[in-house]
């Protein structure tokens, strides 16, 4: 890992903690642009972790280009030395799979895929080597994910898989983004899963759709009433396989507003979980289904 | 005081300057395209600089005033018309109770931005009134104005009519534009050749261009580094881990149409991006029509430092102007 800085115009700093994803790379962004946060540095009006990056923008009249790059290279031995640890949540997600609506837009934007005779899921089992989709879906969600990051838009979470590098899925984005994505569309591009919190255009894979509402500008939304976006980098996810049976019965609840999200308070280490990825795995998810 | 939309154009959203400080989670700062422009037109009537106007694309609104006020039009050169009689832009006019506020088919630019003395005063969303469509955020219920609306308009006595900003202080693009550049971020996937190439090449704007980002299209593929795809960023060389994208960042899918991210800019993605357009020349784009030549000039950091300046103390000017 060497981090690499550089200015986006004359508004932003970007820094780059490694060229290639992982949890190590993830954690050092993460702690260093928490220590920018809480170091409240005047001028500085946004600060963005990404997966294996953040970004900070400044007002160049409150501090200049090359003071705020200096001060942002003051916190890297900071995240160095930090303990990689995280007090964070683990939430699980319904998901109900090979759902109708995600099949109907697959079809509509057939054309612009690698496989225009087959479906997203049976593309993404064959292209990791899984005889069945049903087989590629456990492995989906079988262990749970990290929330890398929350943005393209509006509270859209990027989720990297808790599991080995050689276990990790890989599927290539569409050839050309559809103009259409439905709403909640749980989707996959690269190494990364991500939910769609609003319907518009986009590039990944979808694989099914969530019933649980992850924005909600207009406050109905029961869980949501404290803030309008609920994922933030650092949450961990496990995705539940539902039937349509129930993806129905949590719509109406979610209306009704009495859905309330299965979530446990986790603490994550990192060198714990590189020495035992599934003990550690297992000892999350088992806290997740005491709450 | 109310306005109340006959023909809301093409595309009319209220528009401030905006709400920094979410785009951490993928909600951009939005706002005027061309703040410049806007916080002109709010001087002229009167407003706080911030105040929320109607920025009108390509075409204006039809707009019944159900009460006196001072309007301003400024940014794009849009023939304004009161109840059939002509009216200039860039200056201060009053509409009375029941008069028709209209437009005629654009001459230059691209946007046009409408000051109400008093302020457009629709429900803030995150501390901006700002339209915001993809999140449902600011403007009318989360979108942009239509036919039968009925806007509330904040009360004020309202300043005189025949303020004008001196033409010389009227910021509008060259033609061909000329957008400048810092050079950053992924520039080192590009090679040298290709790099040069970028800056020496006449671009013009796609007709993809709106508030999230401009297209353009015309110059040669670029042409990038070779290097084994790192994990995670996609197998085509244009592809990077994802991350954040800075606003005015230049993005290039495939190394053939760049597109520059503008206010309502998605927050981060896949691609590689050359480096990004200087603050000074953010509102410049917003002025750009469709087929447009434009010139990509590449600056560095002093002089993206000494344009800011440049454009601070024109609007200053304008300040000392109407003060």
């Amino acid at each position: 890992m060497k981090t690499r800085y550089t200015f986006g115009g004359d508004e932003h700093v970007y820094v780059e903690i490694d060229d290639e994803m992982s949890l190590d790379a993830f954690f050092k962004s993460l702690s260093m642009s928490n220590a920018v946060r809480a170091a409240n540095i005047d001028g500085v009006t946004e600060i963005c972790p990404a997966n294996a990056s953040f970004q900070v923008r400044f007002d160049p009249d409150v501090i200049s280009p090359d003071a705020m790059m200096g001060r942002l290279k003051e916190f890297e031995q900071v995240a160095v030395n930090a303990e990689k640890r995280l007090k964070t949540r683990i939430v699980e997600i319904p998901v109900f799979y090979e759902d109708p609506w995600t099949h109907e837009t697959l079809m509509r934007f057939r054309e612009r895929h690698q496989d225009p005779n087959g479906s997203d899921l049976e593309y993404a089992a064959r292209s990791n080597g899984y005889d069945t989709v049903a087989d590629f879906i456990t492995a989906h969600h079988s262990q749970p994910w990290f929330v890398s990051m929350v943005g393209f838009v509006a509270g859209l979470p990027f989720l990297y898989q808790l599991v080995e590098r050689e276990k990790q899925l890989q599927v290539p984005k569409y050839l050309r983004p559809r103009t259409d994505t439905p709403k909640h569309t749980v989707g996959y591009g690269g190494c990364f899963s991500c939910i769609y919190s609003v319907r518009g255009a986009g590039g990944y894979q979808m694989f099914g759709i969530t019933p649980m509402p992850i924005y909600d500008p207009e406050g109905s939304v029961s869980y949501l009433k404290d803030f309008m976006v609920f994922f933030k980098p650092g949450d961990i996810v496990k995705w539940k396989p539902i039937t349509r049976g129930e993806y129905d019965a949590i719509t109406d609840a979610v209306e009704a507003g009495t859905y309330q999200p299965r979530i446990a308070e986790v603490d994550f280490d990192l060198d714990e979980f590189n020495a035992d990825m599934r003990g550690t795995n297992a000892k999350m998810l088992e806290a997740l289904n005491d709450a | 005081m109310t306005l109340k939309i006959k023909n809301p154009g093409l595309s009319t959203s209220i528009q401030d300057l905006g709400r920094p400080g979410y785009f951490h989670l993928g909600i951009p700062m939005g706002g005027a395209m061309d703040r410049f422009a806007l916080r002109a037109a709010n001087t002229l009537v009167g407003n706080p600089e911030e105040a929320a106007c109607l920025e009108a694309v390509f075409m204006g609104p039809e707009i019944e005033f159900q009460a006196e006020a001072t309007v301003a039009v400024t940014g794009a050169d849009l023939p304004i018309d009161v109840d059939g009689n002509p009216v200039e832009g860039w200056t201060s006019f009053k509409v009375k109770a029941g008069q028709v506020l209209s437009f005629g088919f654009l001459v230059s630019g691209a946007r046009a931005y409408i000051a109400i003395s008093g302020g457009i005063t629709t429900p803030e969303a995150l501390g901006s009134r700002s339209a915001y469509p993809i999140g449902a955020l600011g403007g009318v219920e989360g979108r942009a104005i239509q036919a039968g609306d009925v806007l509330p308009v904040g009360k004020v006595a309202g300043v005189g009519a025949g303020r004008s900003v001196p033409t010389e202080l009227r910021r509008k693009p060259a033609n061909p534009a000329e957008l400048r550049v810092l050079p950053g971020l992924y520039w080192h996937r590009l090679t040298e050749a290709s790099g040069t190439g970028f800056f020496e090449d006449e671009w013009t704007v796609a007709p993809e261009a709106d508030r999230m980002g401009y297209r353009f299209k015309g110059g040669k593929p670029l042409e990038f580094v070779d290097r084994d795809q790192p994990f995670g960023a996609g197998a085509d060389p244009s592809n990077i881990v994802d991350g954040c994208y800075s606003y005015g960042s230049i993005q290039v899918p495939g190394g053939t149409e760049p597109i520059v991210l503008h206010r309502d800019a998605v927050s981060g993605g896949g691609y590689f991006t050359l480096g990004a357009i200087i603050s000074a020349d953010m509102d410049l784009i917003g002025q750009l029509q469709p087929h447009t030549p434009v010139k990509f000039v590449r600056v560095d950091m002093d002089e993206a430092l000494a344009a800011r300046k440049d454009r601070k103390q024109m609007l200053q000017r304008i300040r000392e102007e109407l003060s």
